[in-house]
């Protein structure tokens, strides 16, 4: 049998609030949102509420009744991003935590509370701690998750024994076990105002008069029905463990549990047709640092020794200290990997050989990720984005490269201002200097003209030049702009083969 | 008779040692074509593939020269299906250009160093992986120490190694198989229209293993070398040991 808990915020919006602002703990203070034209009171404080005000009355009765009222508009989207970072932050208590929409959290506390001492001390260390950020809960512990809800919610108790879940269920009202409003109405219009009063009627009867729903939730509560968690961080499947009986310190220590750990996950991720894309060895030392290294691989693998040769480089960046305890191996990016692509490829070279992916794999590991690059053409005249860099190695062609623009083999990434003596327009230069250096020029072909993409980018265009000089040095010149606009420069660009 | 069969033993001897050494006979036809007047100068006519070659270019224009040189001898021996690594330390390489030499540009992985020893270790790396055909990087300077390892990586997968030196400080012995230098000549007109030529560079074989050094003059015909020897230069075994000695 589990054991969860369930956390209810009484004030969850306005105690956010007050957590950025102190000033407002003081205050009868509400949050409000526009409803069919009028403003009505999504969230208050326990100030606010003890001077009568209610969720779901409209702004300004709530002022009739309370002048200084401090009123604050409710972001949208506000309850799920407080949720789940506050479900996040519950994680210390126990590995499964979801969020319970619109104002609660359930835990899945089984076997958890003894580690606090008892499930008095468990719930009230949860509570503290939540009061310590500013946070109003009522938590309560219980066999279901439905009963758990209802706790929180209406309940004297907050601790239901384990196996008690009827006698505890039996004293609270209806709406403890999460019904329709409409339901909750009939059944208090008909006087049964405990859940005692009609859980021993025939099922049969319930249902007729109140539909299925009322029959589902019971079963819930009573832990008949299944319900299921979804935890915010889901646990990782693919990790391996190694608990070590002495502290390890030295490299080769490491080295040998690196490669236990990566025997016992590549094993599993073999029988399960898997590879793993990113991994991360943690190694918890005995101080309570945890020390990281992480590699990633550019396609699914799970070839021990290639993985053991790309975490190597990076063992010396461990620093043990006092020594490593527990190691931890983690895949945290796997993908499905079938054993017959990698039959079909060995040893065929080009880009689909897994030798040229653990290569790539070695080289981003030690350089890092971006030394790597492949290009792809890419349809644009101007020079600098005619090619674009490939988001993987097996990425195709989709355009051809251009064949009929001889382009130079160097280019300049910012083409260099020289001086040049060109007779007419649109005459190629007689002469440039470059570097200090006159070059005479004695064949030259152009001018071929670019102009400026002006949906990416605004200015002049450019004529380029393909000259020789008397040396038999082949160049590419551009003149930026019109000749007769006289504020036209000279560049060279490039360098011909 | 006796010494036909010694001439015989002693070529036998010959081809076999270079066997040892890493030199593949020429076993088809096609391979050896596409460098006419070139192969003479190579043992077994055969350009020695599996073996890391030097190529010396001071200046942009000469590296310029040499990368065309270079990607056209790539684009051959790649054939469809290779895969080529240019490794650089700046990023001056216009990957378009590759196409007019035959090679596909999206069949280069380009590496980004940051420092010359990087690149010597992305080299290494490189030469040992089977899966490339073609290895090229540019480097300043190449010790005897760091070419025998590239060489000795090189000997196992068969991957052929391209060095090319920029701005280096000395031109010292090593382990490369051969030193080329390659540099721009004036175009020839096409039918006496003006404008640019074909490429056309002086190709100068500074030292070969095993083999004959020369100078030629080479023009790249859309998709195939034009070669033709130079006459009026004499025969370079003093300029490999100028280089050698000074």
């Amino acid at each position: 049998m589990g054991r969860y808990v369930s956390i209810w915020f009484r004030h969850l919006h306005t105690d956010w609030f007050s957590i950025k602002n102190p000033r407002l703990k003081e205050l009868p203070f509400v949050l409000r949102t526009p409803v069919h034209g009028r403003m009505v009171i999504t969230s208050l404080n326990a100030k606010a509420a003890s001077q009568g005000i209610f969720q779901g009355m409209v702004l300004a009765d709530a002022r009739a009744i309370v002048p200084d009222l401090e009123v604050q508009d409710d972001p949208p989207e506000l309850t799920n991003k407080l949720l789940t970072r506050l479900a996040e932050w519950c994680i210390r208590f126990s590995p499964v935590v979801s969020v319970d929409p619109p104002d609660g959290i359930i835990i899945d506390a089984s076997g958890c509370s003894h580690l606090w001492g008892g499930d008095n001390s468990y719930l009230k260390t949860i509570t503290e701690r939540l009061h310590a950020i500013g946070f109003t809960s009522r938590v309560s512990v219980a066999d279901t998750v439905g009963l758990a809800w209802g706790l929180a919610r209406y309940g004297h108790s907050l601790i239901s024994l384990p196996g008690q879940t009827r006698e505890s269920l039996l004293p609270l009202p209806p709406e403890a076990l999460r019904l329709e409003t409409e339901t909750t109405e009939r059944l208090y219009k008909l006087g049964l105002r405990k859940v005692s009063q009609f859980i021993q009627f025939p099922r049969t009867s319930l249902r007729r008069r109140f539909g299925d729903h009322i029959l589902h939730q019971i079963d819930k509560a009573c832990g008949q029905a299944m319900e299921l968690l979804v935890s915010v961080q889901q646990p990782e499947p693919y990790q391996t463990r190694l608990p070590c009986m002495e502290p390890i310190v030295t490299a080769p220590g490491i080295e040998y549990a690196l490669n236990l750990l990566l025997e016992q996950l590549c094993l599993k991720l073999r029988d399960e047709q898997k590879g793993l894309r990113a991994a991360v060895l943690k190694g918890y030392r005995v101080d309570g640092k945890v020390e990281e290294i992480s590699i990633a691989t550019n396609k699914a693998t799970h070839h021990v020794s290639h993985l053991f040769k790309l975490f190597e480089i990076h063992i010396a960046h461990i620093e043990p200290a006092l020594g490593i305890e527990l190691f931890v191996l983690e895949a945290t990016v796997v993908e499905d990997h079938l054993p017959q692509q990698e039959m079909m490829w060995a040893g065929v070279g080009g880009f689909e050989d897994i030798r040229l992916t653990e290569l790539a794999d070695n080289l981003s590991n030690k350089i890092g990720s971006n030394a790597l690059q492949r290009y792809l053409p890419d349809e644009h005249y101007w020079p600098e984005r005619s090619f674009r860099t490939s988001l993987s190695l097996l990425e195709k062609l989709t355009t051809q490269w251009p064949l009929d623009k001889i382009r130079p083999t160097q280019i300049l990434s910012r083409p260099e201002l020289i001086e040049v003596t060109a007779p007419i327009p649109d005459y190629p230069p007689m002469l440039f200097r470059y570097k200090g250096k006159i070059h005479q020029i004695v064949k030259a072909d152009g001018p071929e003209r670019i102009e400026q993409e002006w949906w990416i980018q605004q200015g002049q265009h450019r004529d380029y030049y393909r000259v020789e000089d008397d040396q038999g040095k082949r160049y590419w010149l551009f003149r930026l702009g019109h000749y007769h606009d006289k504020s036209f420069k000279w560049f060279l660009h490039g360098f011909f083969a | 008779m006796e010494s036909a069969s010694k001439a015989q033993i002693l070529s036998r001897l010959q081809s076999d040692i270079l066997r040892f050494q890493g030199f593949k006979p020429a076993d088809h036809l096609d391979h050896s074509a596409w460098l006419g007047a070139i192969n003479q100068s190579f043992p077994n006519a055969t350009f020695p593939t599996g073996a890391v070659h030097e190529f010396i270019a001071p200046g942009m224009e000469e590296m310029a020269a040499t990368s065309g040189f270079v990607s056209a001898v790539a684009s051959h021996l790649m054939k469809s299906h290779g895969v080529a690594m240019w490794i650089s330390q700046r990023q001056w390489m216009f990957p378009p250009s590759f196409k007019s030499f035959g090679l596909d540009p999206d069949r280069i992985l380009f590496v980004k160093t940051s420092k010359e020893k990087e690149s010597l270790w992305v080299m290494e790396e490189a030469l040992k992986c089977g899966a490339l055909t073609v290895v090229v990087s540019e480097l300043c300077d190449l010790t005897f120490t760091a070419s025998r390892r590239l060489q000795l990586a090189v000997e196992q997968s068969r991957v052929t190694g391209f060095v090319l030196r920029h701005r280096y400080k000395k031109l010292s012995t090593n382990a490369c198989v051969s030193r080329w230098q390659v540099s721009s000549l004036p175009t020839d007109s096409i039918d006496d229209l003006p404008g640019i030529g074909f490429p056309k560079w002086k190709v100068e074989l500074l030292r070969i293993r095993n083999g004959y050094p020369n100078t030629w003059n080479v023009q790249w015909n859309n998709g195939e070398f034009n070669i033709s020897s130079r006459q009026t230069e004499p025969i370079s075994i003093e300029t490999e040991a100028q280089i050698k000695f000074g």
